[in-house]
């Protein structure tokens, strides 16, 4: 045993490739999630045609420009020009104030601002045209201090456990997940069906090795090695991303350690019924990648598929996962709010290792 | 059980969907003996090392390895087996001292403590003991395998094709460390396409379509040979060969090298009569000598023979 798993170590630590899929990959990952494919707004450019140019709205101009989400690019000559500069991309939204502004205010109480946005990103225009509105609303509200208006219903929203609505906070859990499940099935069922495909698998077979040792060798340095991943992504979210864990570290790591030995029995399961590494290889990713994206809440939510995805989405191990990862990042839950998807996990750990035993052959045919 | 049999096959069928890789065979290697398995590519010997090792079910027969069935008896078989596989399955990434210490390992023991039984092979491929694997030439790759297959000091070694693609002077080499293993009292079966590697074995079985044509000492087979060998040679060879087998004494002509060997049916028929009905043809330069018959003429006379009942 102890020298099957020495070998691994130097199988992995020998070759590039998979290096770079254990240590690269995630860093990559999770900054590429963290940074790039971010939702906020964050200096988006906008333009500003202003017709009345007085104290008004050069004061919502300068509240607009100095929020944090919006730069100011270039002067649009007029309305005319609108569609020109969006289709040059160079503007996400134009704010175009109508004339006598001021005046039209305190003379009738109303003055219009027109806000119009390139749809063709239809989540980023629609970002805009909200934040604007809420800071031309909190102007409004400065701006009629001390005046009591007839009848007003106020609404009150609060974004409870992500207070900003930080992307990271939703990408990370799934990162995890995804990374997890793809390095530790991939890497696992690969190592196996190279013993395979290299003929290696004939010796390791005549030889007073049982398939529950040939596995353990196979899956301890994996798991090791996992988990180092699992806490390298974590500390980088933690410190890079400011993901927060509000709840406990030692109860994340745990449950992390349960889902990468489910997903290496889930790798396991896969070599069994895998003659190459190739075939291996296409296995993990269509079987695994695609459904882990698409089926377990991390892009899609659930709630909004089809019924029968629904009951699928069931089945994928990653969406029980990203709960419990939710729940203790950033909820700071404890055990008692997550035993039973944790149970799941655990099942599924269970069900994964007990069929590729059986199906571990001890013999080539 | 004789305890001086070491492998017992009885009847043994193996069968790959409805193709026969071995109909039928059976045989018995003696405790200590360097057995070879001599045959042509596709003639069932790795299928029946495969057999031998556990690896495959046999589809009929019972095939018993120091008394242990390969199918019911198979945990310890495996205890006491050494097999090197025809294929090079060694970790290519691992260096040679690596290798051979994980195969110590899994066998729970370590090199340390069986040094000396791999001494002689290892002593050959020890200056390179921190060269990876994959970057071995073939013939030291070989002594590698060996090295690994013998590390836990298995009494029966199953050598499937260790000598092929491996230089001349590294197989004879390879021979004479079986022949020392041997000596060790070590039972040693092992398989090759090449017929001059028979004479090494202190037993041989030709094999052959999946059954087994002969098994017998090497000397006993060629004694068996029964009839005159000639060797001829002429300039168009070819023709020679055409009209060699148009000749109605002959028994079998085949070509070997520059060479054709020539049986016949007819005892009385002298070289001269052969060399004259050729001259009659026109060829040129004929040379026409006896010889003693190999074990691959041998093989050729008991193939053709064997093919020739079949057609009629």
């Amino acid at each position: 045993m102890r020298s099957f798993i020495i070998k691994e170590f130097y199988h992995i630590f020998r070759d590039i490739r998979s290096m770079v899929v254990l240590f690269g990959m995630p860093v990559i990952q999770v900054l590429l999630f963290g940074f790039a494919l971010s939702t906020e707004i964050k200096n988006a450019p906008v333009a500003i045609i202003d017709q009345s140019n007085d104290q008004v709205t050069r004061a919502i101009t300068s509240k607009l420009l100095s929020s944090g989400f919006f730069i100011l690019s270039d002067q649009v000559p007029g309305e005319g020009h609108i569609d020109e500069v969006f289709r040059r991309g160079k503007v996400k939204e134009v704010i175009i104030f109508e004339s006598d502004f001021s005046k039209k205010l305190e003379k009738d109480h109303r003055a219009g601002i027109q806000l119009i946005a390139d749809a063709s990103d239809p989540n980023t225009a629609n970002l805009l045209v909200s934040y604007t509105s809420a800071i031309i609303l909190d102007y409004q509200q400065e701006y009629l201090k001390g005046m009591s208006l007839p009848l007003t219903v106020k609404t009150e929203s609060q974004m409870m456990y992500n207070p900003a609505l930080k992307s990271v906070f939703m990408f990370v859990p799934g990162v995890i997940t995804i990374l997890l499940m793809l390095i530790t099935a991939m890497m696992t069922s690969i190592s196996i069906a190279r013993e395979k495909e290299l003929g290696t698998m004939e010796i390791l077979l005549v030889s007073p090795m049982r398939p529950i040792q040939i596995i353990a060798g196979k899956v301890l340095p994996y798991v090791l090695l996992a988990f180092s991943n699992a806490v390298i992504i974590l500390l980088l979210s933690y410190f890079v991303l400011g993901m927060p864990v509000k709840g406990s570290l030692f109860l994340l790591l745990a449950e992390s350690l349960l889902f990468i030995i489910m997903a290496l029995s889930l790798g396991i399961f896969i070599s069994t019924v895998s003659k190459s590494q190739q075939m291996a290889m296409m296995l993990s990713m269509f079987a695994l990648m695609l459904p882990t994206i698409l089926l377990s809440g991390f892009i899609f939510p659930i709630e909004n598929m089809p019924l029968p995805l629904q009951v699928i989405s069931n089945l994928m191990p990653p969406r029980w996962f990203i709960i419990i990862v939710k729940s203790i990042m950033i909820k700071g839950l404890g055990f008692q709010y997550i035993w039973k998807e944790t149970l799941i996990i655990a099942g599924m750990a269970l069900f994964f290792i007990a069929l590729s035993i059986k199906k571990f052959k001890i013999r080539l045919e | 059980m004789s305890p001086s049999i070491s492998i017992k096959a009885v009847n043994i069928t193996k069968r790959y969907g409805d193709k026969t890789a071995l109909d039928d065979i059976s045989f018995e290697v003696n405790r200590g003996e360097l057995f070879g398995f001599i045959g042509p590519d596709g003639a069932g010997k790795t299928s029946l090392f495969r057999l031998i090792t556990s690896l495959l079910i046999p589809d009929g027969g019972t095939l018993t390895v120091d008394g242990l069935d390969t199918v019911k008896d198979y945990t310890k078989l495996r205890k006491i087996l050494g097999y090197m596989p025809g294929r090079f399955s060694l970790y290519q990434d691992l260096t040679v001292e690596e290798n051979l210490r994980f195969f110590a390992g899994i066998f729970k023991t370590t090199l340390e403590a069986n040094y000396d039984l791999v001494k002689d092979i290892y002593s050959h491929i020890e200056p390179f003991k921190t060269r990876k694997a994959g970057k071995l030439s073939g013939g030291m790759k070989q002594k590698l395998a060996l090295s690994c297959a013998l590390i836990h000091k298995p009494e029966i070694l199953v050598l499937d094709e260790p000598t092929t693609g491996v230089d001349a002077v590294s197989r004879i080499e390879f021979w004479e460390m079986l022949n020392k293993l041997r000596q060790s009292g070590i039972t040693i079966i092992v398989s090759t396409p090449y017929m001059d590697e028979a004479s090494r074995c202190d037993r041989v079985a030709l094999i052959q379509g999946g059954k087994i044509m002969s098994i017998d000492t090497p000397e006993a087979i060629r004694n068996n040979f029964g009839r005159d060998l000639w060797a001829l040679k002429a300039d168009d060879i070819y023709r020679l060969l055409v009209d060699l087998r148009r000749f109605e004494s002959t028994w079998t002509a085949f070509p070997f090298g520059e060479h054709i060997h020539l049986s016949l049916s007819d005892k009385s028929i002298k070289p001269a009569e052969i060399a004259l009905y050729l001259e009659a043809l026109g060829h040129s330069n004929v040379h026409i000598s006896k010889i003693e018959p190999s074990i691959e003429d041998c093989f050729m006379e008991m193939m053709s023979v064997g093919s020739g009942t079949g057609e009629e």
